[in-house]
């Protein structure tokens, strides 16, 4: 087996989305009838350097990538996901892309379907074909029992549950006859765990047809149960390509987010975990699309750097999201020992809580207003700051005057590049937006601030402006901060805790100081895996 | 030359090429036989006369409702207060400012059942509106018949009930804003200066309202819901609000369009009454969630300049009179051309 000709083969692929480097140099290669499970945090290239397998055309209007990606020998360079997937690559994404008013059959067979000529095709030409519809059940039920499963072909996709139609998408994906090379991204994210156990015996059984199999997950036991090999990614870089007979799981947690520590600064100053708790949470759920809350219960001490970290969809974000009342919450959350309304984000802001969304074009910006209002704006309906009562207080008039000195102020003190405060804020620069958005909460002077993915898609340099922002912002006011950020080296740099978010739960609350293995296996769910095991009955 | 192609960007093409074809019928008109004094005047009263209405477009562009296609129900409320008024024999100053008073309470409460509507439909606004604003003239068009009014100058005179389509104003309050401190120049040159003077407070009342806390947290509506929203903003109040202010705009719009053009259009009379103050405020530039002041003032001089000097002009030149067509002819292509632009803006 080893000696034979890899099937696939990526070599020295690397990548910049728009002068931002995400993969370096990527060497893979896959063998047929293989599993090759691929691992990585978010951020480390996974999507990117599937994508470009799969001839995503966001690779190509990006500026394409260098490398060379050969399949059975020869070089190709798939233009769109239609010559990759004729070519026979096949990829089962993480969200479904199923037709939900059709039947099994007729989504797994959609655009191959089996056609019969007719009378009327013989006058008006093949686009008059009827399907042949014995035929076409009869394939998707073979590509479905060689999965193990047991679905109807005739029922409709709207239907079935959530289970269903992810091996429907499945069997869609291994119907085709010259399927070689099937690349399947987080399928087992929305199964249960019995599910997810049929799904990874069917895997099995496939490549005993020769199909190779690139297998995402962050589930790392089901890479163990499956996999042949591993290949770890991390900032874009192969760390670690492993026989999974070779290594163990905690190895491969500590690769996976691990960094060297050294020349790190590490644990800022001495922590006193005897400071009085400034916000508690009990029983926290949040109902955010994709970032759910089960049950949160978090304290926060005064003058604190609270890091909140975890993987992707694992509903840290849904955390500040939920206590400022965007998203649809319920528990308890007090803050200095007074409850605050959940679901009510005026409430939540009076209460002297503010909050840098993750999301900073949808919801942290005015992107067509001037700077001076995004800034401002927050403080001004939520605090009437920058106001003067005309009328005896009957009319409350805006002061734009004072609003341009506080602009001009945040501009100097977070070095904001712009041409005046005037400048609609979507003519900036991710890393100044990012520095407005900063400015906002600050001048609402909160008591406690949330941070939510500072650094996301901002360069280097940027990044480390707004940490020390937040960190001189920490010092000088007294302000408690919560940070959530999906980068663990981040949240290592500054705060003085970080509680991991596993599965819509605290997993653990770490010291920044602990091993990047002990922050991998909290982020895996290994911990809470084996209590659940005990504690979950359904 | 820098300094010409800022000016260009600013004013923006289409304001420039119209500007420019209004200016060329100007000049155009005295060769033709057409009377540039009276041309001017025309002009303005037709500015003045439809100036309130186009304000009225504002609030709800601000707050991302989209153009107020529903500006038939703004007018209805305001030909209850005309009709009113009439009904109770007020004359003169008193008239005028009765049915303003009197039509505000049916703007509000109408204005406020139409944002409540509005906050249900969020990403159709423009497409409700439109129905809204038929369907409201359809149903007045029974109730003119129904409701009880008794004064002569306004029924039927053979049935004695029901009202009839064109009520006029003589002897009520017929120009009682454009003759107010009116400038006179010759023969045919009138300068309605109450009505401008009026249309320069309701703008003036506008541009305030944006200045307070309220008006900027709209506009933040209008910009991005999410944001305003994080920031305690009550999203579907701040709408609501801004629903009824463009309905009252358009009641008191229509009042002032009314004593300057001498009668009170019932029935389908507000049919078509919102596509005239929809493409004014495009043409001034106003995209479809960014709109202030300068666009429409801007919007409504071009537009109804346009609309004036184009059909004289026109007819004198080739000699027989096609000016309703024409009229026609250029006010939907106009509204034609202002959507197409602010299709191209928004996406």
């Amino acid at each position: 087996m080893s000696e034979q000709e890899p099937l696939l083969e990526m070599k020295s692929i690397s990548k910049e989305y728009y002068g931002i480097r995400v993969l370096t140099d990527v060497c893979l290669n896959l063998r047929r009838g293989e599993i090759l499970g691929l691992v990585g945090e978010n951020g480390a290239g996974k999507s990117t350097l599937m994508n470009i397998l799969f001839g995503m055309s966001v690779i190509s209007e990006t500026g394409g990538y260098s490398g060379e990606v050969c399949l059975e020998g020869t070089t190709v360079n798939f233009q769109s996901p239609f010559d990759a997937l004729a070519a026979g690559i096949g990829m089962v994404h993480q969200e479904f892309s199923l037709i939900p008013g059709f039947t099994a059959t007729e989504n797994i067979l959609l655009n191959g379907e089996i056609l019969h000529d007719n009378i009327v095709t013989k006058v008006f030409g093949p686009r008059m074909k009827t399907l042949d519809f014995p035929a076409m059940r009869a394939i998707a039920k073979n590509s479905i029992d060689l999965l193990g499963v047991d679905i109807s072909p005739d029922t409709l996709v709207a239907e079935m549950p959530v289970g269903h139609k992810q091996f429907t998408e499945l069997a869609r994906e291994i119907h085709r006859p010259g399927m070689k090379v099937l690349v399947l991204d987080e399928p087992t994210a929305v199964l249960t765990e019995s599910e997810a156990q049929v799904l990874l015996a069917s895997l099995r059984r496939l490549t005993d047809t020769g199909i190779a199999i690139i297998f995402i997950t962050h589930r790392l036991q089901e890479i163990f149960d499956v996999c042949n090999r591993i290949v770890i990614l991390r900032d874009g870089k192969v760390v670690k390509e492993v026989a999974t007979t070779d290594t163990t799981m905690t190895q491969v947690a500590e690769l996976m987010v691990g960094r060297d520590l050294s020349g790190h600064a590490v644990a800022t100053r001495e922590y006193d975990a005897a400071t009085e708790t400034i916000l508690s949470v009990e029983h926290l759920w949040v109902d955010m699309p994709g970032e759910t809350v089960r049950d949160v219960s978090l304290d926060v001490h005064k003058g604190e750097i609270l890091g909140i970290g975890g993987l992707a969809g694992q509903g840290k974000l849904g955390i500040p999201n939920g206590i400022m009342g965007l998203y649809a919450a319920g528990g308890t959350v007090r803050l200095h020992d007074k409850i605050v309304p959940l679901n009510d984000p005026a409430a939540a802001l009076a209460a002297g809580m503010a909050f840098v969304s993750e999301d900073r074009r949808g919801v942290g910006l005015l992107l067509e207003e001037a700077l001076d209002w995004n800034i401002a704006f927050t403080a001004m309906q939520a605090q009437n700051k920058f106001m003067r009562p005309l009328l005896g207080g009957l009319i409350k008039w805006r002061d734009d005057k004072a609003i341009r000195d506080l602009a001009q102020k945040y501009v100097k003190a977070l070095d904001i590049k712009c041409t005046d405060t005037n400048q609609p804020a979507q003519e900036l620069s991710g890393g100044n937006q990012q520095k407005v958005c900063l400015a906002k909460a600050f001048a609402v002077e909160p008591d406690l601030l949330f941070v939510s993915e500072p650094t996301r898609g901002i360069d280097v340099g940027a990044k480390s402006l707004v940490l020390d922002a937040l960190r001189s912002y920490n010092r000088d006011k007294g302000t408690t901060i919560v940070m959530i950020s999906s980068e663990l080296e981040e949240l290592r740099s500054i705060c003085d805790r970080i509680a991991i978010v596993d599965e819509g739960r605290i997993a653990g609350i770490l010291p920044p100081t602990a091993s990047a293995k002990d922050f991998g296996l909290l982020m895996i769910g290994r911990r809470t895996h084996e209590e659940e095991t005990v504690n979950n009955h359904d | 030359m820098t300094s010409i192609r800022t000016l260009i960007d600013k004013a923006g093409w289409p304001r420039i090429i119209i500007g420019l074809l209004l200016l060329s019928l100007f000049l155009a008109a005295p060769a033709v036989g057409v009377r540039i004094d009276q041309s001017l005047t025309d002009t303005i009263v037709r500015f003045g006369m439809n100036g309130v209405l186009v304000l009225g477009m504002i609030p709800m562009v601000q707050t991302g409702c989209g153009l107020n296609f529903g500006l038939p129900l703004g007018i209805i409320a305001g030909l209850l207060g005309a009709t009113l008024s009439i009904e109770f024999g007020l004359t003169g100053a008193a008239g005028f400012f009765g049915a303003v008073g009197l039509a505000l309470p049916f703007a509000v409460l109408l204005g406020w059942g139409y944002g409540l509507l509005l906050n249900r439909v969020k990403g159709d606004e423009m497409m409700i509106a439109t129905y809204v604003g038929f369907s409201s003239v359809s149903f007045m068009c029974m109730m003119w018949m129904l409701l009880p009014y008794h004064s002569p100058t306004m029924v039927w005179g053979y049935g004695g009930t029901g009202l009839r389509t064109t009520i006029s104003l003589e002897g009520f309050w017929l120009h009682i804003l454009d003759d107010f401190l009116a400038i006179r120049i010759g023969q045919n040159f009138k300068f309605p200066t109450g009505m401008i003077l009026f249309f320069a407070l309701m703008a003036f009342i506008m541009w305030a309202f944006f200045h307070t806390k309220t008006g900027t947290a709209m506009t933040a509506v209008g910009s991005n819901p999410d944001y305003a929203r994080a920031s305690g903003v009550n999203v579907d109040r701040m709408r609501t609000i801004s629903v009824v202010m463009s309905t009252v705009y358009g009641a008191i719009g229509i009042l002032v369009y009314q004593q300057s053009f001498g009668f009170v259009q019932l029935y389908n009379g507000p049919f078509f009454m919102a596509l005239p103050a929809v493409a004014a405020i495009l043409i001034g530039g106003a995209s479809v969630n960014k709109a202030n002041i300068t666009n429409a003032v801007i919007g409504t001089v071009l537009f109804q300049g346009i609309l004036t000097m184009t059909p004289s002009v026109i007819n004198s030149a080739i000699q027989s009179d096609l000016s309703e067509v024409v009229r026609i002819i250029v006010s939907d292509g106009m509204i034609v051309y202002a959507l197409t632009r602010s299709t191209r803006k928004s996406r």
